[in-house]
C-alpha cells in the first residue's frame, strides 16, 4: 500500500525511542495550566492548601502518569477498542438517565465503589473515537454517502440525547460540536452544513412560536443573561466586576476581593478563569490565553503531521473539543457567550475533568508516538 | 495512494479553517479582556470597592453628667436584649417560643419582632425583648446551648437616678426626630438618641463623644468577613455641674408641698447654682425608655406645667421683691437716705387714683429700714415717683434683670423691665405716672424669673460684684466659665443699708420674722414678696380685702422670698416662688428657711464660720 518508507515505525522502536516522541512542549504547557490552576485553587480557598489544591495535585499527579501510559499505548489497540469504548459509554449512559437518580439525586454520577465515573465525560472521548473510527475506513467517496452521513450523525446522537437527558446540556453540546467540527474535517460536504445549518435557523422562529412566555423568557435570559441582573444575569455581572476590576496588573496574589468575598459564584469551577484574571490582571489573562492557544496548536499540530486517518481525526476531535470548553468557558465568564455550566479543563477544581482531559492529551500524545504507522482498514470494520 | 492524499488534503483545508476560526475566537476573547480590564477597568473598580467595603458606625457611650462631688446625674445603663437570628434558626416562632419557657413576652413583643423579622434580611438579628433583668440575663445565657440562633445584646440606656428632682436641669435623651438630623451618620442610626433638653440639649456635641467606624468587607450577602480597619468610638465628655444633687433632692422634695412651686440657690460669690428645682417634676428616664402618648398627653396639659423649669422659663411679677431695687435706685438718685422718713396713711394718691399700701391702716412714720422690713408700698410708691421709672429700670438691668441670663439650659427667658423707651413700641406709647408707681413694687408689667431675682439678689449681698449664674463646672478636666469680678457700680454704702433692711425682714417686726434661723451664725435676711395674679377691684376692696384662701387657686397671689444667708458674710442666696400661695411671708419664706438653713449645714462652698473674715 505505501510507496514512501518514513523512517521507524513506532513498532520497531523500543520504550525510550517512543518515550523521545511525545511531544513535550504540550506536555510542558499542560503542566504550566495545571500548575496555575494549583495556584488558583490555593487562593480561593483563602490560602487553605487541602481545601481545593491538594486534592487537584494529587489528582494531577496520578492523571499526568495515566496520561504518558496511554501515550505509550499502541494506538492500534485505541483503534481496535473504538467500538467497544463507545458502546460501554452508551450502556453507561442509560444505566446513569435510569438508575442514577436513585443513588446519588445528581444523575450524572455512577458510584462504583472505589470510584465515581461521570458517564457523559467519557462520551467526550468515546465519541471522538467512534468517529475517527468509522471515517478511517472511508474514502472521501464513502463520506460523501447519505448513509454514511446518517450513520455518523447517530454516533453523535445517541450520546447527545442521553446527556441532555441527564440533563447536562453543556456536555451534550461540547459532545455535537466536536462531532459536528469531525463530520466536516472528514470531508463531508460543506452543502450538508449550509443545509443544517438553514434548517435550524429556520426551525428556530417555529419553535419560538410554540413556546410559552415563561419558556420565551428563559431563553432569552439564557441568551442574554445581563437583562435579569439578580438572577442569572447577577454572576456574569459579579464576574465581569472581578474581571474589570483587576485591570492590567491585577490586584495580586491571594487579593482578588471578589472572589474572596464570595461575590465571584464558583470561582473555584466554572469561574476560576475569573479570579485568575482578577488577581493576576491583563497580563496574566493573556498569558493563560497565551498557553491555552499554545496548548490547541499543539493538538492541531499533531493532528497535521499525523500519517493516518484515524490518528488526524483523534487528535483533531480532541483538540477541537478541548478548544470548544476553553472558549465557551471564558466567553462565558466574560460575559460574551450564554452562561452553561462548563468547566476550564485543567483548571477547574474536579476529579473526573481532569481525568477525562489528561486521557484525551493523552490519546492524541499516542498519536503524536504513533503518528507513522499504518492502520490496517480490515480489523473489526 | 490518491484518494488517500485527497482525504489529507481535504481534511488539512477545513482543519486549518477550523483552526484559524478558533485562533479567530481566542482572540477576541483576549480583545474582550483588555476592554473589560483596560477600557473599563476603572468603572469596574469602583463597583468592586462598593460591593466590598461597608462602614459600620460605632456609637460612643454618651459622656455621665455627674454632681460637684461627681455623683452621677445621668449616667448608662446596660439594656439587654435578647436577639434572635432568623437564619440561624429552622423555625422562627418556635425559636420565640422557646425563649418564652424562660423569660415573659408579651404580644406586643412578639408582634414587634415578627415586623422587624420581616423588614430585615435573615442574617440581621431581631430583638425579641430589651430591658431584661439581670436575673432574666442569667437564666437566657444559661440555656443558651439549646437556644441555637438566640444571643444577648448589651446596649446602653440613660438613667437618672435622682430621677424627678435633677429633670429640669439635666434634662433627658430621646431618639431623633426629623428635624434634629444633620449630615452626622451618627445621627441615623437606629435607636441613636440625642439630648433633648436641659443639660443633655446644651452639651449635646461635648457628650455626644465621638463616633467610631469599622470599615468591614462585606460578602455579597452583606455579612461582614473581616474587618479592615477600626477607629474605636469615644466616650463623650463628662460634664460636672455645680449642682449639689443631695441637696437638689432637698430642696426638690421639700417643695413637693406645695401644688406647684420652684426654688434656686446660687453661690452669690462664684455664681454657681447649688440647687435649682420646679414643682412638680417628671421622671426623666421615662423619656430616654420612650413615653407613651397618654403620659406625654398628661404631662403637657397638667395645669402645674411640669415640663417647664419654672426657675428659669417662668417669669413672674417680682412683687415686694423689687423693692430692693427701687430702694438702691433711691438711694444712688438721692432722692432718699438712710434717715429719711416718710408717713404711710395706708394708701398713696396720685392725681384721682389711689394707690392702696397693703397694710390698710398705713405703717405711719416709715424709714428706708422699716420701708424694707415691714414692706411698706406707700414708702416705694413716693420714692418712685420721684426718681421716675427709667432710674428704677436701669438699677433692676444692672442687677441681672429683663434680660436673658446666660445660663446652660435652653429655655431661658428673659422677663421683662418695663421704662419710657420700651413703653413707645407697644400699642399704647405713652408712659402713664401710676404705671411708675405699680413698677415701684414690682407689679405692672415688671416680670422676672426666679433665677433672675437670686441673681439680683446676689449682687446686692456680694457687694455689688456683677455675678452671673453658673451651672456648668467642667468638662472633662476642663474648667468652664470662669466668673468675672466686675462690678455693677454700686456704693458699698447704700448696699450695707439695703442689707440691714434685709436682716430687718427676719427680725422681730418683719415680715420673715416667724421664718428667721435661730441657729447661731447661719441667719438668714431677705425679702417677701406677694404678687397679684388678679387686680383687686374697687368692689371687692369695698367688701373688704377677700381672703387668698376663699379664691379659686389660680387666682391666688404668688408668693415669692428671696433670701441670703449667714447674714453677717453673704455666700448662699436663695430664691423661691409658690405658683398662688397666697403670700410671700406664709408661703415662701419657710421654704426659704428650710432650704438656706440645709445649704449651710451642708456648706458646699467651704465658707468658714463667722469672724473667718474671708469674703472672697
Amino acid at each position: 500500500m505505501s510507496s514512501f518508507q518514513w523512517g521507524l515505525t513506532p513498532d520497531d522502536m523500543n520504550f525510550w525511542g517512543k518515550l523521545r516522541q511525545i511531544s513535550w512542549g504540550q506536555v510542558l504547557l499542560v503542566c504550566m495550566l495545571a500548575c496555575t490552576g494549583f495556584t488558583c485553587l490555593y487562593s480561593a480557598a483563602g490560602g487553605d492548601l487541602d481545601k481545593w489544591a491538594s486534592p487537584q495535585i494529587m489528582r494531577f499527579l496520578f492523571a499526568l502518569g495515566m496520561m504518558i501510559a496511554i501515550a505509550m499505548t499502541n494506538l492500534r489497540w485505541i483503534y481496535r477498542l473504538a467500538w467497544p469504548f463507545y458502546g460501554m459509554t452508551i450502556i453507561l449512559l442509560i444505566f446513569v438517565d435510569v438508575f442514577g437518580h436513585i443513588g446519588m439525586g445528581a444523575q450524572r454520577w455512577l458510584n462504583l465503589g472505589i470510584i465515581k465515573i461521570q458517564p457523559s465525560e467519557l462520551a467526550k472521548i468515546a465519541t471522538v473515537l467512534a468517529l475517527a473510527r468509522f471515517y478511517h475506513t472511508r474514502d472521501l467517496v464513502e463520506v460523501r454517502r447519505l448513509k454514511n452521513i446518517l450513520f455518523s450523525c447517530a454516533i453523535i446522537a445517541v450520546p447527545f440525547v442521553l446527556v441532555v437527558a441527564q440533563p447536562d446540556l453543556g456536555t451534550a453540546m461540547a459532545i455535537s460540536f466536536a462531532g459536528i467540527a469531525m463530520l466536516f474535517v472528514a470531508g463531508v460536504s460543506i452543502w450538508i452544513f449550509i443545509a443544517g445549518a438553514v434548517g435550524v435557523a429556520a426551525l428556530i422562529p417555529i419553535a419560538w412560536q410554540f413556546m410559552h412566555d415563561y419558556q420565551q423568557k428563559r431563553v432569552l435570559i439564557f441568551m442574554d443573561p445581563e437583562s435579569d441582573p439578580l438572577g442569572a444575569g447577577f454572576h456574569i455581572t459579579q464576574s465581569k466586576i472581578a474581571l474589570g476590576s483587576g485591570g492590567v496588573s491585577g490586584k495580586g496574589f491571594m487579593q482578588g476581593t471578589q472572589s474572596h468575598l464570595n461575590f465571584l459564584p464558583e470561582k473555584h469551577t466554572d469561574f476560576i478563569f475569573t479570579l485568575f484574571a482578577e488577581e493576576w490582571g491583563l497580563m496574566g489573562g493573556l498569558a493563560l490565553l497565551t498557553i491555552l492557544g499554545f496548548i490547541i496548536l499543539y493538538g492541531y499540530w499533531i493532528a497535521f503531521r499525523c500519517r493516518n486517518q484515524f490518528a488526524r481525526l483523534v487528535a483533531f476531535g480532541l483538540t477541537f473539543n478541548f478548544s470548544v470548553y476553553v472558549i465557551v468557558n471564558i466567553g462565558m465568564v466574560m460575559g460574551l457567550l450564554p452562561v452553561v455550566g462548563i468547566p476550564l479543563p485543567l483548571m477547574s477544581y474536579g476529579g473526573t475533568a481532569m481525568l477525562t482531559v489528561m486521557a484525551a492529551f493523552g490519546i492524541i500524545q499516542s498519536c503524536s508516538v504513533h503518528r507513522d504507522i499504518r492502520i490496517s482498514k480490515g480489523l473489526l470494520g | 495512494m490518491d484518494r488517500d492524499q485527497e482525504r489529507i488534503d481535504s481534511f488539512s483545508r477545513r482543519a486549518l479553517m477550523i483552526g484559524g476560526l478558533q485562533g479567530i475566537a481566542l482572540g477576541i476573547l483576549g480583545m474582550r479582556l483588555s476592554w473589560l480590564q483596560v477600557v473599563e477597568g476603572d468603572k469596574y473598580k469602583t463597583l468592586s470597592e462598593n460591593n466590598r467595603i461597608n462602614v459600620q458606625i460605632l456609637p460612643p457611650s454618651r459622656g455621665q453628667i455627674v454632681d460637684r462631688y461627681g455623683v452621677p446625674l445621668a449616667t448608662n445603663l446596660q439594656n439587654f436584649q435578647v436577639l434572635v437570628t432568623p437564619e440561624q434558626v429552622e423555625d422562627f416562632e418556635k425559636a420565640i417560643a422557646d425563649i418564652r419557657t424562660y423569660i415573659t413576652l408579651d404580644d406586643s413583643d412578639l408582634k414587634k419582632a415578627l415586623r422587624q423579622k420581616k423588614r430585615n434580611p435573615s442574617y440581621v438579628p431581631v430583638e425579641v425583648r430589651d430591658h431584661l433583668e439581670w436575673e432574666e440575663v442569667s437564666r437566657i445565657e444559661l440555656a443558651l446551648p439549646h437556644l441555637p440562633g438566640v444571643s444577648i445584646q448589651a446596649g446602653e440606656l440613660r438613667n437618672y437616678p435622682y430621677k424627678d428632682s435633677t429633670a429640669h436641669i439635666v434634662g433627658y435623651v430621646g431618639r431623633v426626630s426629623e428635624n434634629e438630623m444633620t449630615e452626622d451618620p451618627l445621627l441615623s442610626l437606629p435607636g441613636f438618641q440625642i439630648g433633648k433638653t436641659g443639660i443633655e440639649k446644651t452639651y449635646e456635641m461635648n457628650l455626644r463623644g465621638k463616633t467610631g467606624q469599622s470599615e468591614v468587607e462585606v460578602n455579597v450577602h452583606g455579612r461582614a468577613v473581616r474587618e479592615l480597619g477600626r477607629s474605636a468610638p469615644q466616650t463623650g465628655d463628662r460634664l460636672t455641674l455645680t449642682i449639689d444633687a443631695e441637696y437638689q433632692r432637698f430642696v426638690h422634695q421639700r417643695l413637693s408641698s406645695e401644688r406647684s412651686a420652684a426654688a434656686a440657690v446660687m453661690d452669690c460669690v462664684t455664681g454657681e447654682i447649688y440647687a435649682m428645682a420646679s414643682y412638680p417634676s417628671y421622671d426623666p428616664n421615662v423619656f430616654a425608655a420612650g413615653i407613651s402618648v397618654l403620659d406625654w398627653e398628661q404631662l403637657r396639659d397638667d395645669p402645674a406645667h411640669p415640663l417647664s423649669n419654672k426657675v428659669t422659663s417662668g417669669v413672674y411679677p417680682p412683687g415686694s421683691t423689687f423693692k430692693i431695687v427701687t430702694a438702691l435706685a433711691g438711694l444712688e438718685a438721692g432722692a432718699v437716705n438712710e434717715h429719711s422718713t416718710i408717713t404711710c396713711p395706708g394708701h398713696f394718691d396720685l392725681g384721682n387714683t389711689r394707690f392702696h399700701c397693703w397694710k390698710a391702716g398705713g405703717h405711719g412714720t416709715v424709714d428706708l429700714n422699716k420701708a424694707l422690713q415691714q414692706s411698706c408700698d406707700t414708702y416705694f410708691y413716693k420714692l418712685a415717683q420721684n426718681i421716675g421709672i427709667d432710674k428704677i429700670a436701669a438699677m433692676a438691668r444692672r442687677l441681672g434683670l429683663g434680660e436673658k441670663l446666660d445660663v446652660d439650659l435652653e429655655d431661658v427667658k428673659a422677663g421683662l423691665v418695663p421704662d419710657q423707651s420700651w413703653k413707645k413700641t407697644q400699642e399704647d406709647p405713652i408712659w402713664h405716672p401710676g404705671e411708675t408707681i405699680n413698677a415701684a413694687i414690682g407689679q405692672g408689667y415688671m416680670l422676672a424669673s426666679p433665677l433672675q431675682l437670686a441673681v439680683m439678689l446676689s449682687r446686692v449681698v456680694n457687694g455689688g460684684k456683677a455675678v452671673t449664674p453658673v451651672l456648668g463646672q467642667k468638662i472633662g478636666e476642663q474648667k468652664l466659665g470662669e466668673q468675672s469680678s466686675s462690678s455693677v457700680g454700686l456704693s458699698q454704702a447704700h448696699l450695707e443699708m439695703v442689707k440691714r433692711g434685709l436682716v430687718a425682714v427676719t427680725s422681730q417686726g418683719g415680715t420673715a420674722y416667724g421664718s428667721r434661723i435661730t441657729e447661731e451664725g447661719m441667719a438668714m435676711g431677705g425679702k417677701t414678696g406677694t404678687s397679684q395674679v388678679k387686680r383687686i377691684t374697687k368692689a371687692e376692696r369695698a367688701q373688704g380685702i377677700r381672703r387668698q384662701e376663699d379664691m379659686p387657686w389660680h387666682l391666688r397671689h404668688h408668693a415669692l422670698f428671696v433670701g441670703y444667708a449667714p447674714t453677717d458674710n453673704p455666700r448662699y442666696v436663695a430664691s423661691v416662688i409658690v405658683e398662688h400661695g397666697g403670700s410671700g411671708s406664709g408661703a415662701a419664706a419657710p421654704i426659704a428657711h428650710d432650704i438656706l438653713l440645709e445649704i449651710q449645714k451642708r456648706n458646699p462652698a467651704g465658707q468658714k464660720k463667722e469672724n473667718g473674715g474671708d469674703e472672697g
